[in-house]
């Protein structure tokens, strides 16, 4: 059985003539452990697609189910990572952490959650600046710290909502780096968006695109079948990366794209608008 | 850096300075437009005048003459100031929820919002006969020790000050990003947890700019409750020098009502751009107790 599934999921933003259909009969299933990338571009609706298995928004119609069980609202059992790291500038990176570890472990006693916080922080190898505030850090180090937070709460599932998008390209060399041994470390399940096709077949198990939006739709799945550890000093030149490499792009500027034009003009039915976002864009609920 | 130096001294000193003087040469020319050649004085005082006429108000500032029934110019600002931060705090505590309200609940700025708006401009004049029929009200059927007179005063600096901190405490809640509501969702907190860690920190820099403009307000409704009350204070004695013929005495309170209010907005200021201190107040009592028990830092240390 797949651990986390998303069934035939719909989402439209807005009301009335303005309503646009973002994501459009995503099914999806990934099993325990697993480390799935999806890659799409910007604007395609990844973010709500995120939200989406984070609980944080429910979908007009379809399922998101984890380990058997639809998901209705955020869950210790998913950490999502944000794209643009939301962490709390009042804070220390220790005290935004901490803040998770109490959350997730209220019981511990104080000086487990202190330990367990610190573990957190080393994990991404902050432990010197844990009691720097975010304003004082760089995007790579602030990212880290979102990353901390995420693995604080020991969820099943890591969402990493492109974390490395705002990041220069050996930042993100790093983090990758890190990622990945977090993830061969704890061997969670983790859904990696991004908008980085070699980033997507660096890191992940399967990689799926996502075509242009509105009406974002899933392509075909594509399974990464090369070893690990990877390196990414040689990957350029595994014929297998480039492969890959060029089916999902290929798909992405291919079918992806022309998906989008051809379902111009936009003429939506009245989907199911009986399950209201609990979040609109930018609003304060 | 010499040169900061230099500059930083004019825009500071000598830029004011100028300011000042052309002000004291305007009033001085006022002063001379009044004069009146058969009491051989203007009506208007000029600077000279003021400080003369004003002078035993001032040589003890904080002192209460018993003999002469003179009290100090200071003396006087503080029984104001004093009554002016009761109603502010009183204020503050109302003020606060009602924004946060405001702020988080659509229902609830729909229900208010039109009646806020109708009161808010509302004139502190205005208040103050209501604000006295309630505590007389209040004093008659409940408890008949009250000082009406000083909780009239109170409710009514109260009342007037309120707008700002609850308006500017709605804009903060409100521009809270929903980025840190999502991390509340994600780690899942609970309303109250919400409240304390995201809500209140992510609102104080606005809610602390309501805090200024509040006490400003506050020490602007304070002159006019006075001078209704009779009260004794900076306020009263404005009008009280004036019915006494005492210009000098009555320009020289309002100087200070005036340099009084400006160090309170200045004090707010400085505490709003230090905001970071008041939020960090946790962390930095951390640091001073890891600082003042070294031996746990040493340990760490070791470890590492």
């Amino acid at each position: 059985m797949p651990f986390l599934e998303l069934n035939n999921i719909y989402k439209s933003y807005g009301r009335g003539a303005s309503r646009t259909r973002v994501l459009s009969n995503l099914s999806l299933s990934v099993e325990r452990g697993e480390f799935v990338a999806i890659v799409g571009y910007s604007g395609a609706g990844k973010t709500t697609l995120m939200s989406l298995i984070a609980g944080l928004i429910m979908p007009d119609s379809g399922s998101v189910i984890v380990d058997g069980k639809p998901v209705t609202k955020p869950g210790p059992d998913r950490a999502l990572v944000f794209q643009n790291y939301s962490l709390l500038p009042w804070m220390t990176v220790f005290d935004n952490v901490h803040l998770a570890v109490v959350q997730r472990f209220p019981h511990l006693s104080r000086a487990d959650q202190k330990a367990h916080t610190l573990k957190c922080i080393a994990m991404v190898n902050l432990a010197h600046a844990a009691h720097k505030k975010p304003s004082e850090l760089s995007g790579g180090m602030r990212q880290r710290v979102s990353v901390a937070r995420g693995l604080a709460l020991d969820p099943q599932i890591l969402l990493l909502d492109e974390p490395l998008s705002a990041l220069d390209a050996l930042t993100r060399a790093n983090i990758q780096d890190e990622i990945e041994r977090i993830w061969q470390a704890d061997k969670k399940t983790v859904v990696l968006i991004t908008n980085d096709v070699d980033e997507g077949i660096l890191l992940a198990d399967r990689i799926i695109p996502l075509s242009m939006g509105p009406d974002a739709t899933f392509g075909p799945a594509f399974t990464v079948d090369i070893p690990r550890p990877r390196d990414r000093k040689t990957l350029n030149h595994d014929p297998r990366f480039r492969h890959i490499r060029k089916d999902v792009i290929g798909w992405l500027l291919g079918p992806g794209k022309r998906h989008q034009n051809a379902s111009k003009p936009m003429n939506i039915a009245p989907a199911d608008v009986s399950s209201p976002a609990i979040l609109s864009m930018g609003g304060y609920a | 850096m010499k040169d900061r130096v230099i500059q930083s001294i004019i825009d500071l000193v000598l830029l004011p300075l100028v300011g000042i003087s052309v002000c004291l040469i305007l009033w001085c020319a006022a002063s001379a437009l009044t004069y009146d050649s058969k009491a051989k004085r203007s009506i208007l005082p000029n600077p000279a005048d003021t400080v003369r006429a004003s002078a035993k108000y001032l040589v003890a500032p904080f002192s209460h003459d018993e003999e002469q029934g003179v009290d100090g110019l200071g003396l006087l600002a503080l029984q104001s100031l004093g009554l002016v931060m009761k109603g502010y705090l009183a204020a503050l505590v109302v003020a606060v929820p009602i924004g946060f309200m405001l702020g988080g609940s659509k229902l609830f700025t729909k229900c208010f919002d039109p009646i806020f708006q109708i009161l808010r401009p509302v004139s502190p004049l205005a208040w103050y006969p209501l604000a006295g029929v309630i505590m007389v009200s209040v004093k008659k059927t409940y408890y008949a020790g009250a000082d009406a007179t000083t909780w009239q005063c109170i409710l009514t600096i109260g009342i007037c000050s309120l707008w700002p901190t609850v308006m500017n405490t709605a804009v903060g809640v409100r521009a809270i990003p929903q980025d840190y509501l999502n991390v509340a969702k994600v780690l899942q907190l609970g309303r109250f947890k919400t409240f304390t860690k995201i809500q209140l920190p992510a609102a104080l820099p606005y809610m602390f700019t309501g805090f200024r403009l509040s006490l400003g307000i506050a020490w602007l409704v304070i002159v006019a409750c006075e001078m209704l009350s009779g009260k004794a204070g900076i306020g009263f004695f404005v009008n009280d020098s004036y019915n006494a013929d005492d210009y000098g005495s009555m320009i020289m309170s309002i100087l200070i009502i005036g340099v009084v209010g400006f160090l309170l907005d200045r004090l707010m200021s400085v505490v709003e751009k230090n905001i970071d201190l008041v939020l960090n107040f946790p962390t930095t009592v951390r640091h001073i107790v890891s600082f003042v028990r070294p031996e746990k830092r040493s340990q760490a240390h070791a470890v590492s």
